[in-house]
């Protein structure tokens, strides 16, 4: 007897009974999809960090602001903009590890081009910025020192708005759209850095504090949201980062024991320390659905045995007939894998499809890759093999006449 | 004496059976040949050991002690897997309960054996419609054992046991479950076969179907208590040495 007819009894097999075999295979079907599902969405979440760490540019330390006291009360952190503009000059000039450094501003406006519109961040910053995040031009060019200093009428679109604005093929350069009213020309278009960076328009700070931001209670002439600057070398990372913070403490007057009001952090350290953790977590959950698959595995198990309790008789016929004894193991073995391979690829069908929906339902980026897919099955495929193995060599052990003798 | 091998031959064949440390001997120092052509009835009381003595003849069991030939050679020195293959080849059970495979129709049932001779699905059924036309059963081909009568399950499991052209077609009570109709039909069926050429060994209690044989064993107690030619037809074979 071939594999093939071992699988051609097996499906007949099955097949006479449907409901029950699907119930066996409800212990794989599941423990496959949360294997795939887990998988996808801890994927998913690495592919975004990754795509995050990789937009903040390399080497580069951010400064936000810290809590601050005024009259006595803990106010929440980045509350107040203690950053100035002066800071980054300070920066630049006191520390010899940085090599670019800039400081910005953000909100949210509408961007107009003719009859088309998209809401994006603003980012009012200086050529820094692009220098610090080795953020290259697709087209155009950066700010001019004179826009930088006048507050010119100019942007720099991020990708995501020059496509939203502009029809495919026609170049922005030297366009004008309008931000609150606030006309201004189109000088340069970014590269694509990813999806969740490339949704912004960058002006030059001065334009943004004079023109947009300006008027927010919070924000005086000099100062700014945060400040991100590069450092030269990834060795000198926690030099420059402490360097950093004296010279702010200094410039802010903050006494020894006091709490800074500045916060300086390596982001990508912070990422790469959260991927960490999403793969542990992504691991255990993959451990606790293998332990489904385990379940499902020993309830193949269980309706094997039922199973070649039942067909006695059937295997004591096809014995008399000439069934080998290995004739008899091929055909329950594949019977079981018939039910794993099944109950794994209907797993995998509704693991995909439950990581989509979780994909489409929480905005949640997942990723499914051939490889888990493959796993999942083969993960599968060898349930079958174990949990098949012991019913098939019980039914090919059993004596041809003592089986032809059962009711 | 025809000068050519008998097909099977028992030599001082003993089956002991050991349960529960008594040990029950069902057939008892048993010798005889069976040559090629012969219907053969094998008669005896209940418990004389006479489907322990097929089952040896059929490759299921081994002697205790004794040998059993199949043309020549001694079953007991072959591997579990040729003796698998030679029940494929070379035997044709005949059960009294049928034995067709319920959730298989007839022409399933008896395409099986072909299945572990490593017979291709078309042959496979084309042979067994040539099986089941021999038995006139062709038109309940695609019936389900369930379907059948008794008899008619009986002559679907004769074409099974006739698919793989055997040496030998070994029927134990083929017609204890029937009417007696409907047995003489199997029996005459069997006989027709015979006549083809083909050796049959058939266990039956019914003395009017052994006297339709050319040739009866006895068995009592397990051991063999006689092994007749009736005079009326022309002796083929004497009783073995
Ligand atoms: N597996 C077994 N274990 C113990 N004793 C057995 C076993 N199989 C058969 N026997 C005994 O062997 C003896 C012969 O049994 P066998 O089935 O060969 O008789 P039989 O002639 O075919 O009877 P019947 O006409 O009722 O079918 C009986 O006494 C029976 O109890
Ligand atoms: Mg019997």
């Amino acid at each position: 007897m071939t594999m093939l007819q071992g699988f051609q009894i097996a499906l007949h097999a099955l097949r006479l009974n449907p409901l029950r075999s699907f119930l066996t295979m409800l212990g794989i079907v599941i423990g496959v999809a949360s294997i795939v599902t887990v998988f996808a969405i801890g994927a998913g979440a690495q592919l975004r960090l990754q795509e995050q760490i990789r937009s903040i540019g390399a080497n580069v330390l951010m400064i936000t602001p810290g809590a601050v006291y005024q009259g006595g009360v803990r106010l929440k952190e980045g509350s107040k903009l203690t950053m100035t503009e002066s800071d980054v000059q300070a920066i630049l000039e006191q520390i010899p590890e940085i090599q670019a450094a800039a400081g910005s501003i953000a909100g949210t406006a509408q961007v107009i081009h003719e009859s088309k519109n998209w809401n994006t961040t603003i980012n009012g910053t200086t050529t820094g910025h692009f220098m610090v995040r080795d953020w290259q031009l697709a087209s155009g060019r950066y700010f001019s020192a004179t826009e930088e200093a006048g507050a010119g009428k100019v942007v720099v679109l991020g990708s995501t708005v020059a496509r939203e604005l502009f029809a495919p093929g026609a170049d922005p350069i030297g366009a004008q759209v309008r931000i609150m009213k606030v006309p201004l020309e189109v000088v340069g278009v970014l590269d694509r850095k990813g999806p969740a960076q490339d949704d912004v328009a960058f002006v030059p700070l001065t334009t943004a504090k004079l023109r947009f931001l300006g008027s927010a209670s919070n924000i005086n002439r000099d100062s700014v949201a945060y400040i991100i600057a590069k450092v030269t070398a990834d060795s000198q990372m926690a030099g420059a980062r402490s360097e950093i913070e004296n010279l702010l403490r200094q410039r802010h007057r903050i006494l020894a024991g006091q709490e800074d009001d500045f916060k300086v952090q390596d982001p990508a350290a912070a990422m790469e320390a959260q991927q960490g953790a999403i793969r542990t977590v992504a691991l255990l959950l993959v451990a606790i659905a293998s332990v489904s698959l385990l379940v499902g595995g020993i309830s193949i198990m269980n309706v094997m045995i039922v199973s070649v309790t039942e067909r006695t008789r059937e295997i004591g016929i096809r014995r008399a007939l000439g069934g080998r004894m290995r004739d008899i193991r091929l055909q329950f073995l594949c019977e079981a894998l018939v039910l794993c391979l099944l109950g794994g690829i209907i797993g995998v069908a509704g693991g995909v499809t439950l990581s989509m929906t979780v994909a489409r339902m929480a905005g949640w980026i997942t990723s499914i890759d051939g490889e888990a897919i493959g796993l999942a099955l083969v993960f599968s495929i060898a349930t079958g093999l174990t949990f098949g193995f012991y019913p098939a060599h019980k039914a090919s052990k059993l004596s041809p006449i003592e089986a032809l003798k059962t009711e | 004496m025809t000068g050519l091998l008998p097909l099977i031959s028992l030599r001082s064949v003993c089956r002991t059976y050991r349960a529960d440390g008594i040990a029950v001997t069902a057939v008892r120092n048993v010798s005889f040949d069976i040559d090629p052509g012969e219907i053969l009835a094998v008669m005896g009381p209940s418990g004389s050991g006479k489907s322990t003595l097929m089952n040896m003849i059929g490759l299921l069991d081994l002697p205790s002690e004794g040998a059993i030939y199949l043309e020549g050679a001694n079953v007991a020195e072959l591997s579990e897997d040729r003796r698998s293959s030679l029940r494929a080849r070379s035997i044709g059970f005949v059960f009294q309960s049928y034995n067709l495979l319920a959730r298989h129709n007839a022409i399933e049932n008896v395409a099986l054996p072909l299945v572990y001779c490593g017979v291709g699905r078309k042959e496979r059924l084309t042979r067994a419609e040539q099986s089941l036309e021999a038995v006139g059963m062709l038109h309940r081909a695609s019936h389900f054992p369930r379907q059948l009568s008794g008899g008619e399950q009986q002559r679907v499991a004769i074409a099974r046991a006739l698919i793989a052209s055997p040496l030998i077609v070994l029927a134990d009570e083929p017609t204890g479950a029937l009417d007696s109709r409907t047995g003489a039909e199997i029996l005459a069926l069997l006989a027709a076969l015979n006549r083809s050429g083909q050796t049959i060994v058939m266990i039956t209690h019914d003395p009017g179907i052994a006297t339709q044989c050319r040739r009866t064993i006895r068995l009592h107690d397990g051991e063999l208590v006689s092994d007749e030619t009736p005079a009326l037809v022309p002796a083929k074979r004497s009783v073995a040495p």
